[in-house]
């Protein structure tokens, strides 16, 4: 397993094996699963409650399902750690922290001082995702 | 013969590979042989050219021409504007393209 | 017009600062040219044949005349003197070097531009209306929903590596300007028996290697549910859009192959979802945008007679302007085609001397037209000849508007790195042929589009006649197709068989162009008469 590098969190790092979405789903007493693009985050959503870990595999990161497992988990309501894993690059971390990721665990470390610039690069932002907990510029513009 | 071609990272201008180094000029292209791989593995780890790439060519007493239309209208520049080719003084130049 | 607030300033200066940062991380190595590549891409910037190429946004075509001087400083500074308008109504630079590039983005976001999401698999800039805001036949002016989608779509942290491009066009008229519905998104704004506005969506369409045409898949949507619907539609794409072929990865092969009402009962249930969810910007939000598109203060009690006694001047009314909503106005179109020209190029002069124009006689606003041309949307009558005699001079008053001189073409092999064959001489060459403006004024209306490979940027499928640049053996050959169109009553065009080397192409058209002649009844365009009497006559008298 490749090492967490960046955390979000506060509670105790969870470091229990992931299994696949399918073995999770017909029968299983894991409480980590692995979500690969071509899951369907949706089918963990009746056991969400049960899950304190959920990997969302970037086997590349040009493939962008990982965004949409990510917000679909957290608009359900999951609260535990969402941890991208594999071909991370420094430019999409704000990006997919605002899809509801709070750990990451690049394939290849990441350079810290540049990782830690992207983190905290946007200011604000254009949409609300709900589930970064952030308001948007037009929610800036039209205080209620 | 073979000859390769990229673009300078900094400027993106088309480069040919000389044998010892990198030429905006085609006709001082080298014939790298069966190198070619070896050449583009070299320079783009050492982050002097992109999308490099091997391509055949002729060699005559005018110079070197590659084979595909393609590498000569990155060597001579865009047929439409003659004032931004290589040769801007030329009206006949472009032929060698064509 | 739109006017950035500091939110919007700090977007754009942000991701100037960010660019320089990826290119600082390039140049000293710690990106490969792989890594680098879509990062690039998000910003514009292509290696093309001869350089690196910038593609500047110009949101939904609409800019002030600052904006416009700035792009033809930045062809000056950066470049080599001139710039090429799009088919999706942006600039590109052709001779970019990569080590400027953070300084020519840092210069375009003085004037509230930038080269955001301009290419990779992303939501690209959003098209709209050449003519909105100016026009009669409009529901409401589409801008402040385009740009209220061009805030939505910059950034979307969701939506930033799509199986492939994503383009979106908005419109608010049943006369299509925009090729709308050759677009991933199509937008038509409507009013409905209430009178209140709202959105009809049309999804799939799309040119390139297999052209469709978007299918109708909401009649209403609520204007305050607009941005939730477009965003149910893009998650459902970015989910289940193929990414196995890049070829088959475009929204219009995953409605093709689940079909409209598969792909639209997945949208519905991904709609009903994201409406628990408050991510629709208040219609608040519209209005403050709404506000910044205010008709500019028309002078009223205004003439509507026009001195035509210079003949060239009348040509050029009767050809290149267009009926204005404001009594005693018009707007007029500068074509970027002069005889034998390059379609779509602008040299810096004429970039900035448009730009001056734009502030004397349109106030301040220009727009970019998916022709590849330029608008002036509001010119009193008063000032069109003086507009017109400035124009003159500057070699920009061709008179060939929708005319068979006035040709889409992309850059083709002359500067395009994915293109098989050269477009613009093919251009050249008909348009120096039919150019004559006796010769236009026989033939009438006929859009003629030209790409130089499959990709289609050149729009050969929407043509009245199109032509198709491909590789032959290593030789540029070109096919000919006829009978495409991109307004309301768009259609594909079909090819006509086998393909021809540059000046064949040139004598097909001619020998397509009389068969229309010969056969036209009344006021036909050639588009009409190639729709009634169909391939046949055609193929006969090309091939036969």
């Amino acid at each position: 397993m490749v090492d967490v590098q960046f955390r979000f969190r506060d509670d105790e790092a969870v470091n229990d094996p992931a299994v696949t979405v399918s073995a999770f789903t017909e029968q299983s007493n894991a409480t980590a699963v692995r979500i690969e693009p071509s899951d369907d985050a949706r089918d963990l959503l009746p056991s969400l409650d049960r899950l304190a870990l959920v990997e969302v595999a970037f086997p590349a990161w040009t493939d962008g399902r990982g965004y949409s497992s990510a917000r679909i988990l957290r608009e359900a309501g999951y609260t535990g750690e969402l941890r991208a894993t594999g071909d991370l690059v420094i430019d999409m971390l704000h990006h997919m922290r605002r899809c509801g990721f709070d750990a990451f665990a690049p394939e290849k470390p990441l350079n810290t001082s540049d990782a830690e610039a992207a983190f905290a690069r946007w200011e604000n932002v254009y949409q609300a995702t709900v589930v970064d907990g952030r308001p948007p510029i037009w929610a800036k513009r039209h205080p209620a | 013969m073979k000859i390769v071609t990229a673009n300078d990272l900094k400027s993106g201008a088309v480069i040919w590979w000389t044998g010892v180094g990198w030429s905006i000029d085609v006709d001082e292209a080298a014939d790298v042989g069966e190198d070619g791989a070896r050449v583009i593995a070299r320079e783009e780890g050492a982050q002097n050219a992109v999308s490099a790439y091997v391509i055949d060519a002729e060699k005559d007493g005018q110079g070197v021409r590659p084979a595909h239309i393609k590498e000569r209208i990155r060597a001579f520049g865009p047929t439409v504007r003659l004032d931004l080719t290589v040769k801007p003084a030329d009206a006949n130049a472009v032929n060698w393209v064509i | 017009m739109y006017k950035y607030d500091e939110y919007d300033q700090q977007m754009v200066d942000t991701r100037v600062a960010e660019f320089r940062d990826q290119v600082r991380r390039r140049l000293a190595g710690e990106l490969t040219e792989d890594q680098f590549k879509p990062l690039r891409l998000q910003n514009g910037l292509y290696l093309q044949l001869h350089a690196y190429m910038l593609r500047v946004a110009v949101p939904y075509g609409t800019m002030n005349s600052a904006q416009m001087k700035m792009l033809g400083d930045i062809a000056d500074k950066y470049d080599r003197g001139y710039g090429h308008f799009t088919t999706r109504t942006n600039i590109q630079y052709n001779w970019i070097k990569l080590e400027d590039t953070p300084d020519a983005l840092a210069d375009l976001a003085k004037v509230e531009m930038h080269a955001i999401q301009t290419s990779g698999n992303c939501i690209r800039n959003i098209s709209s209306d050449q003519y909105a805001g100016a026009s009669a036949d409009e529901v409401v002016d589409p801008r402040p929903y385009a740009e209220l989608l061009r805030q939505w779509s910059s950034f979307h942290p969701e939506f930033l590596v799509l199986p492939r491009k994503f383009k979106i066009a908005v419109i608010a008229s049943e006369i299509d300007r925009a090729a709308m519905r050759l677009h991933d998104i199509g937008i038509n704004l409507v009013k409905n028996d209430a009178g209140e506005v709202g959105a009809e969506f049309y999804v799939g369409g799309g040119m390139g290697r297999t052209p469709f045409v978007a299918k109708k898949i909401k009649d209403f949507v609520p204007i305050d549910q607009m941005v939730t619907y477009a965003e149910a539609c893009v998650r459902v794409y970015n989910r289940y859009g193929r990414r196995d072929n890049k070829y088959k990865a475009r929204i219009k092969i995953l409605v093709h192959e689940l079909g409209l009402e598969a792909y639209s009962k997945e949208v519905d249930a991904e709609f009903a979802h994201l409406l628990t969810q408050p991510i629709e910007p208040p219609l608040a939000e519209l209005e403050r945008i709404q506000a910044m598109f205010v008709d500019p203060a028309f002078e009223t009690g205004l003439s509507d007679d026009l001195d035509l006694s210079d003949p060239d001047f009348r040509l050029w009314v009767e050809r290149n302007t267009f009926a204005h909503k404001a009594p005693g106005y018009v707007i007029a179109n500068v074509s970027l085609k002069p005889i034998g020209g390059i379609p779509g190029d602008a040299t810096s002069d004429q970039i900035r001397l448009m730009a001056e124009l734009a502030k004397d006689y349109s106030f301040d606003e220009l727009r970019v037209t998916h022709a590849q041309n330029i608008v002036f949307p509001h010119v009193k009558k008063n000032d069109l000849y003086t507009l017109w005699q400035k124009l003159e001079k500057a070699d920009l008053s061709t008179p060939n508007l929708d005319t068979v001189g006035d040709i889409i073409a992309c850059p083709g092999l002359d500067y395009c790195s994915l293109a098989n064959a050269r477009s613009i001489p093919v251009a050249q060459k008909i348009s120096e042929r039919f150019g004559t403006a006796e010769r236009q004024a026989e033939i009438g209306e006929l859009k003629l589009k030209i790409s130089g490979c499959i990709n289609a940027c050149g729009h050969h499928h929407a043509g009245h006649i199109g032509i198709l640049g491909v590789d032959k053996k290593g030789k540029e050959n070109y096919q000919l197709l006829l009978g495409g169109s991109e307004g309301a009553d768009t259609s594909l065009a079909k090819i006509t068989g086998p393909g021809f080397d540059e000046d064949g192409v040139v004598d097909a058209t001619e020998k397509a162009i009389d068969v229309y002649l010969a056969n036209k009844q009344g006021d036909e365009r050639f588009l009409d008469t190639y729709r009634r009497i169909g391939m046949a006559p055609f193929k006969e008298a090309i091939y036969g």
